[in-house]
């Protein structure tokens, strides 16, 4: 039972249905419904696929475990699976968003839904592929492989700076990971393989580390992205499709993270060490400048975007923190960050849909209109300030807990972030929920259709559990994360160490 | 089989031996049954080039040497010179209806054709630079005259004359080059000439420079690549698509040859041109291309940029970047052949249309070629998954290991910047309202999309086994 390559069928899967939707030919209704369905129950199976990965994966080994490996390149390159318990939470993520997007995009989208259906389940297969690849050419492969179907996604279905905003993403991204890509090649030199899991144990000369990290860097800062190389993302945000927006808040800005905690700490632990001050700052000035910017937005997905700018600053102000508590935390902060801020750009999707406009002047009052979509709202905008019982509450916790530990000055400066998150995200809802409803355009306004509530609800009760009840992310990502934080504390006690002897 | 003559092996030449009585052929039949044999004619050549493709892959393995030494077949030539004939067979192919109109019913086309490919494969086998220049001659002569075949057409012919003139010069400066180089070494054979270079003496490295810039000529790469812009726009689009593969690949096979068999004993003379050549090549293929409109401009400015990527894999001077250029050449020759079957299937009313801003919409009037050439132009921008990434991978890690770190860094950033005119292409077939439907596209040029287009989407799938034929040819030059 346990023969069939079960990772390479969840990654793959969402491809094979992207084959069939292109197979379904047409351009009339019946089609586009099809074109729809298709990709909804491709999703819902890789979802339920992803499952079974759960159900046998074991929290208590480290190891990576679903291990696939045939030969590919040459010697040192090859298809190489597998998932641990900091690569699987994502993995999930991705299988359980996309459904959502889907449905998202249900009635939002009307042309060229064939190519829209196809150009989602491809990168979902990317994402995926991202998330699960054990080896450094495959995981690039993956990894840069995702820009093609989201810079069609945004210039194709996007607004009106559609065009700007694609190419911006696309080329910023790229620049970062062309650089990555000259590290890949110097470590399979100095390795003599792409190997992940062996080039984890492979010693790496301190030059190199600190080149190699830099350049991997420059990949994963523009990825998260990090603060000042953040500036593609508000734009990418605001003109993409409402289901681009989730897929690129929700997973993609996770792949930068995800490349910190798999790459950057394992494989250059002294450099990392070298650099955590640079990344305290940087990290810090995201969580306080953008949280400052977000004030100012007049775009509620660009308040959102910027907003996404200073909750990933706790995730890498966590991870170099090289803590226990900093690096899952970290990790919690990603999946956690994964379901709000895409439910909340699910929510402004909603009155989107009704007002085409995502101008914060234009709302007011809708509290008295839609007093479902109000609470949904609320649930969200509380989650995204981090208040205690919600999914947000614990990954910020916890990180600035870990990075308290290492560098206080840092965790007293995020600390900002936290109450600058309040006033911006409540400013925000006050000016759309609250208030009395005079705009005229606004009185016809319809509550939450079924359709969306069968998107929010189960994003509420995954906020609300994970928020109270932590525990299945922890467990799951725990064994891993121990393994990651004492190897690296192991690498550079073991330098000062040596340092010290001298 | 042992065929000789003046007790010289004949066995290693046969596939040549059958090109060139075959080409004499067929202008035979071409000559006596005159213009309306056309299209029999380059029938019959796309034949002949496929069964010397198969002779030469029958050959027997392993490194075989006659003429004294001046002709070399080993697995590199037999690598190039089948990706050489493959480009030329699809070239004719492709020329089919170029051909079919009745004011250019020109059966010498495909003679031309196969004559330019008896000199590459001459080229390719050189052991020396007697060889080497007349298999060059040979190939350059009969492309001047292709590049001028749309004879009632000015661009047609200035881009022929242009040519002409520039090539020229260009074979000066490789005579001169050759002479000095036969001069301080004493010899014309690239195995004498190795033995004899041992140490950079400024009479040798004169010759080296003039020898290398004659053959950047050949490759178009800056600073002799002035050529190519105009004669890409000017040619007729088939031919176009002829300079862009099958000569290239020739001109690179013979660089790389000269390079590393000739020269290895001054490797960091030859080095520090290269570098110099491919970061200018790479620089500007990538900057110039942004303001083109013509899509033919556009691409000989791409290619330009792709002679300096494959060039970086030469400059590296190890079996990995020889393995790097091969790498590059095939996917190359394989990205433009599927890329011209493209811009000549783009016709509006019979008329053939060239402007970047004609591609607007493709993807609503014809969803599988705007699929296919945004896939190509990824792939040409060196996005992973597509095959291009691979091209590109293999010559950077050549260089990463000779540590050659600016060349690098520079070249990945070029290729950055070649992104956005690649993403510009593939914005106005995406993003922009359509401009007018396409007519149909013909048979021929469907199937060498359908081919080099799944090639190149499909590469990764199959990448292993491209990578231990390209890897052994490599390894035949050490």
């Amino acid at each position: 039972m346990t023969t069939w390559p079960i990772l390479s069928v969840t990654t793959f899967l969402p491809l094979v249905g992207a084959l069939i939707v292109y197979l379904s030919r047409g351009d009339d209704e019946a089609s586009r419904r099809n074109s729809r369905w298709i990709a909804l129950w491709t999703t819902i199976i890789t979802f339920a696929v992803s499952v079974i990965l759960v159900m046998r994966f074991d929290p208590s080994n480290a190891d990576f475990q679903f291990v696939e490996k045939s030969a590919w390149l040459a010697t040192g390159i090859t298809y190489h699976m597998g998932v641990d318990g900091i690569s699987l939470p994502l993995v999930i993520l991705t299988t359980a968003i996309m459904p959502f997007c889907i449905i998202a995009s249900w009635k939002a989208i009307t042309n060229r839904v064939r190519e829209y259906m196809m150009a989602f389940l491809i990168l979902e297969t990317l994402m995926i592929g991202t998330f699960s690849a054990l080896d450094l050419v495959l995981f690039y492969l993956f990894f840069e492989g995702g820009l093609i179907p989201m810079f069609l996604i945004i210039g194709v279905w996007g607004g009106p700076r559609r065009v700007y905003a694609s190419f911006k993403f696309f080329l910023y991204t790229l620049l970062g990971s062309v650089l990555m890509l000259l590290a890949i090649m110097a470590l399979y030199w100095n390795g003599g393989t792409t190997d992940i899991p062996t080039l984890m144990h492979t010693a790496v000369p301190r030059s190199l580390q600190t080149w190699a990290w830099l350049a991997f860097f420059a990949s994963f800062a523009v990825k998260m992205p990090m603060w000042p190389v953040h500036t593609w993302l508000p734009d990418a945000h605001v003109e993409a499709p409402t289901a681009g927006s989730v897929v690129l808040a929700a997973i993609l800005l996770k792949m930068g993270g995800y490349g910190f905690l798999r790459f950057s700490l394992p494989m250059f632990p002294l450099a990392s060490h070298d650099f955590a001050p640079l990344i305290f700052t940087m990290s810090a000035i995201a969580i306080i400048y953008t949280s400052l910017v977000a004030l100012m937005q007049e775009d509620m997905k660009k308040l959102i975007a910027y907003s996404s700018v200073a909750h990933m600053g706790f995730v890498t102000m966590g991870i170099f923190a090289g803590t226990m508590q900093g690096v899952a935390g970290g990790m919690f902060q990603m999946i956690s960050h994964g379901i709000v801020s895409g439910a909340l750009f699910l929510c402004v999707g909603v009155v989107y849909d009704r007002l085409h406009t995502r101008e914060i002047a234009a709302y007011g009052g809708l509290v008295n209109r839609m007093p479902l979509y109000a609470l949904t709202f609320m649930i969200f905008t509380m989650a995204n300030v981090g208040l205690p019982g919600t999914s947000g509450f614990v990954g910020e916790f916890m990180t600035l807990l870990g990075t308290f530990k290492v560098s206080i000055p840092t965790a007293f400066f995020a600390t900002f972030g936290v109450i600058l998150s309040a006033a911006y995200a409540l400013w925000l809802y006050r000016k759309v929920v609250f208030g009395t409803l005079v705009k005229p355009t606004l009185m016809s306004m319809k509550d939450l259709t079924l359709r969306e509530c069968v998107i929010l609800f189960p994003m509420i009760a995954l906020t609300i559990l994970f928020g109270v009840y932590p525990k299945p992310v922890l467990d799951m990502s725990a064994a891993s994360v121990q393994q990651l934080v004492n190897n690296y504390n192991t690498a550079v006690t073991a330098v000062k160490a040596a340092a010290l002897l001298q | 089989m042992s065929i000789t003559t003046a007790g010289y092996q004949l066995a290693p030449v046969l596939p040549e031996l059958v090109l060139a009585i075959g080409a004499m052929a067929l202008l035979m039949l071409g000559a006596y049954r005159g213009q309306g044999t056309t299209s029999t004619v380059t029938t019959l050549a796309v034949l002949l080039l496929i069964l010397v493709g198969v002779l030469e892959y029958m050959l027997p393995a392993g490194k075989q040497v006659t003429f004294g030494g001046s002709f070399i077949v080993d697995d590199f030539a037999r690598f190039m010179k089948i990706l050489a004939l493959i480009g030329s067979a699809v070239t004719l192919i492709l020329s089919t209806e170029f051909l079919a109109d009745a004011s250019r019913r020109i059966f010498e086309y495909a003679i031309l054709v196969l004559l330019s490919t008896l000199g590459m494969m001459v080229l390719i086998s050189a052991g020396d630079l007697i060889t080497l220049y007349l298999g060059l001659e040979l190939m350059s002569l009969a492309l001047y005259v292709v590049a001028a075949s749309n004879r009632d057409n000015a661009k047609s012919t200035e881009a022929g004359l242009k040519y002409f003139v520039l090539g020229a010069l260009s074979s000066g400066m490789l005579l001169y080059g050759s002479s000095l180089v036969y001069g301080f070494t004493g010899t014309v054979s690239f195995t004498g000439i190795a033995t004899a270079a041992t140490a950079a003496n400024v009479g040798l490295v004169f010759g080296l420079v003039f020898l290398l810039a004659g053959l950047c000529f050949k490759v178009s790469a800056v600073p002799f690549h002035m050529w190519t812009p105009d004669v890409y726009e000017g040619a007729p689009t088939p031919v176009t698509a002829f300079f862009a593969s099958a000569p290239k690949v020739a001109a690179l096979a013979v660089f790389t040859r000269v390079t590393l068999t000739a020269f290895p004993g001054i490797v960091s003379q030859w080095q520090q041109i290269l570098v110099f050549v491919a970061i200018a090549s790479m620089a500007l293929g990538s900057f110039a291309a942004i303001g083109q409109s013509n899509i033919k401009r556009l691409m000989a400015y791409s290619s330009i940029g792709h002679m300096g990527f494959a060039l970086v894999g030469l400059a590296s001077g190890t079996v990995e970047g020889a393995q790097g250029v091969l790498m590059y050449i095939v996917i190359y020759v394989a990205m433009t052949l599927g890329s011209f079957s493209i811009i000549l299937a783009m016709k509006r009313n019979g008329q053939a249309v060239e402007q970047i801003s004609d591609f607007a919409g493709l993807s609503r009037t014809n969803p599988l070629l705007a699929f296919m050439f945004a896939m190509l132009l990824f792939s040409l921008a060196g996005i992973p998954p597509l095959a291009g990434f691979f091209a590109k991978w293999y010559v950077f890690v050549a260089a990463i290991k000779a540590n050659l770190f600016t060349l690098a860094v520079i070249g990945v950033l070029s290729s950055v910047v070649g992104a956005y005119y690649y993403l510009t292409i593939v914005k106005t077939m995406y993003f922009d309202e359509p401009a007018g439907q396409v007519d149909p596209v013909r048979f021929e040029v469907k199937s060498v999309l359908a081919v080099a287009g799944l090639f190149n989407i499909l590469f990764a799938l199959f990448a292993g086994p491209v990578v231990s034929v390209a890897s052994a040819a490599a390894k035949s030059l050490f």
